[in-house]
């Protein structure tokens, strides 16, 4: 092994507090260090020269980069390897910056010592650091979109015309969404089916989108490039091929209900086109409402069927098929207005919610008007929404603006109409829509500040008195209207919940899907391949959803389109001769990744039958299966448990009598970077704690934690992201089941449980990070250096005491 | 006429009162008028629920001299309906209590003529010393 250590001056930034020298004479005594250097600036140009020099005129294997955050210059030196042809996985940084030189600004001395620790542990890990190379995995060209609304259609059609095989699932008869249903929309007033229709005429016509209606997703297993999906296909008893919309068989079916598209408004046959703009353009029986189809009870509308298109010897068809990756685009439901039972919606006939408006907005302009719609029309703002008595916190984000089109639709359409909007505040914030709310201003619809309190119906003539403060004059107005229209919020529906049990993914407070992060990956989900299109990630207007399904769209294709895509090493291995095929990890594992199967034939046979293997597609390197098992066989690469012991023995290594020392294992994600943030705005924390990074909190397996104790620690700190922002599913759990382990054997042992600390952080906590820190070296320090004797107690028979 | 707003110390130290003696944070409220809409007695108050719910979050004290905190009937309405959580009957309780621990009593016995304090009943005269709902 011939291992080479840089040390960086960083431009002063280290060399003004670390004395460089110290470092480097440190560095030429450790074993297998042939070669230290030092460099004003090591991630120059000169600086990555010198490097790849070195590396083949002295035939250097490991380097150590004594220097910044690995977060910081991490993979610029991983690539100056890879030049060298060296795998940039035998590279380790000691971060003598961010995590050294800064905090300790005015203790030079300290500083000094702990850079020499710090590059010492980097040598300790780079010993055992295997030359692996970068990852791929191979993926194809197929997508499913969940949902035909307006979001699933533009994402169908973005991935289709990109060449792209995509299927498109939709559950009723039609696609087109609540936004078929629309009258106009907001702030051009363009009408909602006009610019509808032709994008889904082009998903029919596009050959590479296969467009599965009245079918459900009933399963998806598998994993980011082998998604195995099982969608069931309901039958519509009808040809859409042969189907001639001639509307003969609806004028024999026997049977009226009520009709979904039009809210329930008007009524329809069992047999029925979906909406007027259908796509697929076809007449579907409603098998639930027609009298009966096995046995056939009536059969009049195929009789009547000139073309011949009804067919009763259809069946639900299973259709199986993989894809790469996923768009959830399952939409939204209103909130049900029963719940606000104040406003007397399901009873009083003349509250209606905004979208039963819509129908009788568009049937009325089409002179065919639904019911009359009177003189004196109030809209209710924030029903279900901002609520905490129906337990929706949330604002649905568009019902400002729908109210404020609807109240001017309706008094342009006859001025003698007195339109009133009640409101608590307007929300105007897109492009256009501040002035659109002028307009309606303008066109005379009253705005007042108030919230309705109540409605009280009028017995006789079924109009209703509504109850509300103005706020603005602080006047009370009881006022008798002819029709009140609920501005209704946006709820996450039930589609949505079993989409998301199907693939496991998280929900915001406010119900809907979770983003993996709210400001930087607004569309990506926490599960590989997974992305949100639309209003199943939260209440939003039409061009919000076609931009978001557009971007989920790019997201995939990011995924796709290379054919291949890249992943770290970091995955978890077992030590095949040292596993017993007990599978006690296999249920441990939060993402399913370990499977038993039976060893090679040509294995030794005195071992187990069956041996763990893990699926690398699925372990995301958790490290969180390792503390599970009792015979040490399992493992993680580049950070693996021999690596992770040599860096608490280096760090202690320098340890005098009657010091403490603190070890904080710090998740990579969070507490790492946080770390370094603390560093950068150059705030101080205590001398004697010592950083290991760590890809999750869950690596740090409860025998670490004693090995670590047995070695010196006197404290232990393991930082982690909070749960919900977590890539680790569970982390949290297994950190505290880890914790719960080790604290048991401390207390049998009379140890201060207060040694061992567990925060979660986000990487804006400076100061909690400091405090927490500094609260547990000052803890050590006044309780003193854990005594000789009860260390040595805890390193003997560890998976013995763990195990038992 | 112009009324200047002051939000000094003072302001701030008689909404941390309330805030306290309520149990409720009352900068919550976002004035949308709902408990106003909602009183069977507003129309006997001075100011309405959602304006002492205003001056108590800009620490006015002056609303220690409103009438509407003595004519509430305690129904609760406004707390049920309130779409921000808040219990506003208990916020009236808070300045409620807050006049009553000023100990001052409502009428000045020493200024009732001798014979009338002789002809009325004991518990009337008593009752009314903190009576403030009339």
């Amino acid at each position: 092994m011939r291992i080479g250590v840089y040390v960086c001056h960083c431009g002063g930034n280290i060399s003004e507090i670390v004395d460089i020298s110290k470092v480097v004479s440190f560095a030429e005594k450790q074993p297998d260090v042939v070669l230290v250097k030092d460099n004003p600036h090591m991630c120059s140009e000169v600086g990555q020269k010198l490097v790849i020099d070195d590396i083949k005129e002295h035939k250097l294997d490991k380097i150590v980069i004594a220097a910044c955050s690995p977060q910081f210059q991490g993979p610029t030196f991983m690539s100056t390897l890879e030049k060298a042809g060296l795998s940039p996985y035998v590279l380790e940084m000691a971060n003598i910056r961010e995590q050294c030189a800064w905090p300790h600004f005015d203790f030079p001395e300290e500083a000094t010592k702990k850079a020499n620790n710090l590059t010492n542990a980097a040598i300790a890990k780079v010993r055992l650091d295997e030359p692996l190379g970068k990852k791929t995995m191979p993926i194809g060209r197929r997508v499913l979109v969940i949902g035909g609304g307006i979001a699933g259609i533009q994402a169908a059609l973005d991935l289709g015309d990109a060449g792209f095989k995509v299927y498109l699932v939709e559950k009723e008869p039609t696609i087109g969404g609540k936004m078929s249903k629309l009258s106009r929309t907001f702030p051009t007033e363009d009408c909602a089916a006009c610019i509808l229709s032709p994008k889904m005429a082009d998903v029919l016509a596009n050959p590479n989108i296969t467009l599965l209606t009245y079918s459900e997703v009933e399963n998806i297993q598998g994993y980011l490039g082998n998604y195995e999906i099982t969608v069931k296909k309901n039958p519509t008893y009808v040809d859409p091929d042969k189907c001639t919309c001639c509307d003969d068989c609806t004028e024999v079916c026997p049977v009226v209900v009520p009709n979904e598209f039009e809210e329930g408004l008007t009524s329809r046959k069992a047999i029925y086109l979906p909406s007027p703009i259908a796509v697929p353009h076809s007449y579907v029986l409603d098998e639930q409402a027609c009298l009966g189809i096995f046995p056939l009870a009536c059969g009049k509308c195929q009789e009547v069927c000139d073309p011949g298109a009804i067919n009763f010897d259809v069946y639900p068809e299973e259709i199986k098929f993989t894809v790469d990756t996923i768009i959830v685009a399952t939409g939204y439901d209103i909130f049900d207005a029963t719940q606000k039972s104040v406003y007397g919606f399901g009873k009083y006939a003349n509250v209606i919610t905004a979208l039963d408006m819509e129908r009788m907005i568009v049937h009325a302009s089409e002179g065919n008007p639904i019911r009359p719609m009177g003189k004196r029309i109030a809209f209710i703002q924030c029903v279900g929404s901002r609520d905490e008595q129906v337990e929706n916190e949330n604002c649905s984000r568009i019902c400002c603006m729908y109210a404020t089109k609807l109240s001017q639709l309706l008094k342009r359409s006859d001025p003698t109409r007195d339109v009133y909007v009640f409101y608590t505040d307007l929300r105007a914030y897109g492009k256009g829509f501040e002035e659109y709310y002028k307009r309606a201003q303008r066109t005379g619809v009253k705005f007042i500040r108030g919230r309705v309190a109540e409605l009280i119906e009028d017995s006789q003539t079924r109009k209703l008195t509504l109850r509300v403060e103005d706020t603005l004059t602080r006047q009370i107005i009881e006022s008798e209207f002819d029709l009140v229209v609920l501005s209704v919020g946006l709820r996450p529906n039930e589609g949505t919940d079993r989409i998301a049990n199907l693939l496991r993914l998280a929900k915001s407070p406010d119900g809907f899907l979770q983003e993996a992060h709210p400001k930087f990956r607004p569309v990506d989900t926490l599960t590989d391949g997974v992305f949100l299109a639309g209003t199943v990630q939260g209440p939003k207007d039409i061009p919000d959803t076609v931009a978001q399904a557009s971007a989920a769209s790019a997201r995939a294709t990011r995924l796709m389109n290379r054919g291949e895509y890249d992943v770290e090493p970091v995955m978890a291995f077992v030590h095949e001769e040292s596993c017993d095929g007990c599978g006690l990890c296999v249920e441990q594992c939060p993402t399913n990744a370990i499977s038993l199967s039976s060893r090679d034939a040509n294995s030794d046979k005195s071992l187990s039958p069956k041996v763990a293997k893990i699926n690398e597609a699925l372990c995301k390197g958790c490290g969180s299966c390792i503390a599970y098992c009792p015979k040490d066989a399992l493992d993680l690469h580049c950070y693996s448990n021999d690596q992770l012991l040599a860096q608490i023995k280096a760090v202690l290594a320098d340890k005098k009598n009657g010091e403490v020392r603190v070890l904080v294992f710090a998740d990579d994600m969070t507490t790492y970077r946080l770390a370094d943030n603390v560093g950068v705005a150059k705030m101080s924390y205590s001398l004697n704690s010592r950083i290991i990074r760590v890809p999750s909190g869950s690596r740090v397996t409860p025998k670490l934690m004693l090995q670590a104790f047995a070695e010196g620690a006197d404290g232990i700190f393991i930082g982690e992201c909070e749960e919900k922002s977590s890539p680790y599913p569970h982390s949290v759990s297994t950190i505290k089941s880890n914790i719960s382990k080790v604290t048991h054997i401390l207390k049998e042992e009379g140890i201060d449980e207060k040694r061992l600390r567990f925060v979660q952080f986000v990487t804006v906590m400076l100061g909690g990070f400091v405090n927490n820190i500094n609260s547990l070296s000052d803890f050590t320090i006044k309780s003193g250096p854990i005594p000789a004797q009860k260390r040595k107690r805890l390193g003997e028979n560890i998976n013995e005491r763990l195990f038992k | 006429m112009i009324k200047k707003l002051v939000i000094s110390s003072k302001n701030v130290d008689f909404l941390n009162k309330i805030n306290e003696l309520s149990g409720e944070t009352i900068t919550l409220c976002d004035q949308c008028g709902t408990c106003s809409g909602s009183c069977p007695m507003v129309s006997e108050m001075d100011i309405t629920p959602s304006q002492m719910m205003r001056m108590v979050q800009l620490g006015q004290m002056e609303v220690m001299d409103t009438k509407a905190m003595w004519i509430c009937a305690s129904c609760f309405a406004c707390t049920v309906r309130c779409p921000r959580g808040l219990d506003l009957a208990k916020v009236a309780e808070a300045l409620r209590q807050v006049k009553l621990r000023e100990a001052i009593d409502h009428i000045d016995i020493k200024k009732i003529p001798e014979d009338e304090v002789r002809r009325l009943p004991q518990i009337a005269l008593v009752s009314s010393f903190r009576k403030f709902t009339g």
